[in-house]
């Protein structure tokens, strides 16, 4: 898989088809990865592919550095391909601007990433040209995909409001967990707002509990469930809880479930006459 | 007033212009009483309440919030309260998820016409938040430590 990875990536580059690749690369010790930025044909052996790529090489797509190197091609897996879908829609990128190589995977992390748990996209949905093995994606009911919630769901209000208290208040307002997203992609985000102070800057109670809302909030119906914010926080706060939480709804109240199909409008830039309303008197 | 120990609940009303300002500027106009602990911020549409609105209410001492608009198919600009209904769908359960009681934030839809729903609303949701009580949780979180904000609320 490797070896085909880097003869795709050399022919991409000798072809003038793309100016850059976007890979894993061996890291510091045998149990990391790094990401690459392959320009040069005779360098695609720096590439790799094993179970522990399991950051979500997308992000690199929003950034000024990155894109200053050309157009990309980039190694995601299905999950991430997602993300493109996404950027798509959102019109971050031109489909034609970017080359996905996708690569089929059976799960990453060591141990198994949470995220791979209840995967349904072991092939990407979307790719130009597919590495490895095609995988028989699975179909994975609502219950199961969602399961990860239920321990939390059925606490009492007192036992949510003390648990989320808790990991909130471990906040340091880093802004890790917006930086690696790739769909946090806003030039000016609100907490930098300060006329009016939105969101309290310093790592105040307060400031942490409209912070972590308010990202997690940006990202409903948005986010591709890559689990990079909770990966990247330092301070251990289960952050995908609350995204998977939104997707949750947003698949319950709209059956709509990002990244999933191109075609499918945007859910939160759409509206039906029939959506829920039991809640409104 | 100094001794007066009875919780009065402090509650925030996102109204839209077109309709529920209205509606609630009828039951004015035709002398309907209702429960004083309302304050009432006007904005043109819900489609243009940012959620960070209900918790910036919270932050600053509310213990109720209503928002409330024109009924589907009212909409002054034709679609705002149906985005505004997406919205909601997915926030009211996230606060849910963290602890805050969605009795704290309800929604309604009171047209131009409905001064009786504006005024059986409002009493509505001013006896359940009495009920619940202050939102001490929040407040507690707003006052931990050195205050960070030099507008926190003062009442």
């Amino acid at each position: 898989m490797i070896e085909a990875l880097r003869k795709k990536a050399e022919e991409l580059l000798r072809s003038n088809t793309v100016d850059v690749i976007y890979g894993y690369g061996e890291g510091s010790t045998p149990e990391r990865t790094r990401p690459v930025f392959i320009t040069k044909p005779e360098d695609v052996n720096k590439l790799i592919w094993n179970k522990y790529c399991v950051y979500n090489l997308t992000t690199y797509l929003k950034r000024q550095e990155s894109r200053k190197l050309g157009k990309p091609a980039i190694v995601v897996k299905g999950c991430d391909a997602k993300t493109i879908v996404v950027l798509i829609k959102e019109s971050q990128i031109k489909r034609e601007d970017v080359y996905i190589l996708g690569v089929t995977c059976n799960g990453v992390g060591e141990p198994l990433a949470t995220k791979c748990k209840a995967c349904d996209v072991n092939t990407p949905r979307i790719y130009d040209d597919l590495i490895g093995e095609k995988i028989e994606n699975k179909e994975i009911p609502f219950d199961e995909r969602y399961a990860e919630l239920d321990e939390y769901e059925k606490l009492s209000e007192k036992e949510k409001w003390d648990f989320w208290q808790k990991q909130f208040a471990k906040c340091i307002k880093c802004y890790a967990c917006s930086s690696i997203c790739p769909l946090c992609f806003c030039d000016r985000c609100i907490v930098d707002k300060n006329q009016p102070q939105w969101i309290d800057p310093s790592a105040h109670p307060r400031g942490n509990l409209s912070w972590n809302v308010t990202r997690a909030y940006h990202l409903a119906g948005r986010c591709i469930n890559c689990e990079e914010c909770q990966r990247v926080c330092p301070a251990d706060i289960p952050l995908n809880l609350l995204n998977k939480k939104l997707a949750k709804e947003t698949e319950k109240n709209f059956n709509y479930r990002s990244g999933y199909n191109i075609d499918d409008e945007l859910a939160m830039a759409t509206y039906k006459e029939d959506d829920n309303q039991d809640f409104i008197k | 007033m100094a001794e007066e120990t009875k919780f009065e609940p402090k509650i925030v009303a996102f109204l839209c212009n077109w309709c529920t300002y209205a509606g609630a500027d009828l039951a004015g106009t035709g002398r309907n009483q209702y429960q004083a602990n309302v304050r009432v911020i006007k904005l043109p549409c819900t489609g243009g309440i940012d959620p960070l609105f209900l918790i910036k209410a919270f932050e600053r001492g509310a213990d109720g919030i209503l928002v409330s608009g024109c009924h589907p198919g009212d909409c002054h600009y034709n679609s705002g309260n149906y985005h505004a209904r997406r919205r909601w769908n997915v926030f009211r359960p996230l606060l849910e998820f963290c602890g805050i009681n969605p009795e704290r934030i309800q929604f309604s839809w009171i047209s131009a016409a409905e001064g009786g729903k504006w005024v059986e609303t409002i009493n509505g949701v001013v006896d359940t938040v009495r009920a619940l009580g202050p939102f001490e949780g929040y407040q507690k979180i707003n006052t931990i430590g050195p205050d960070a904000s030099s507008e926190s609320s003062q009442t």
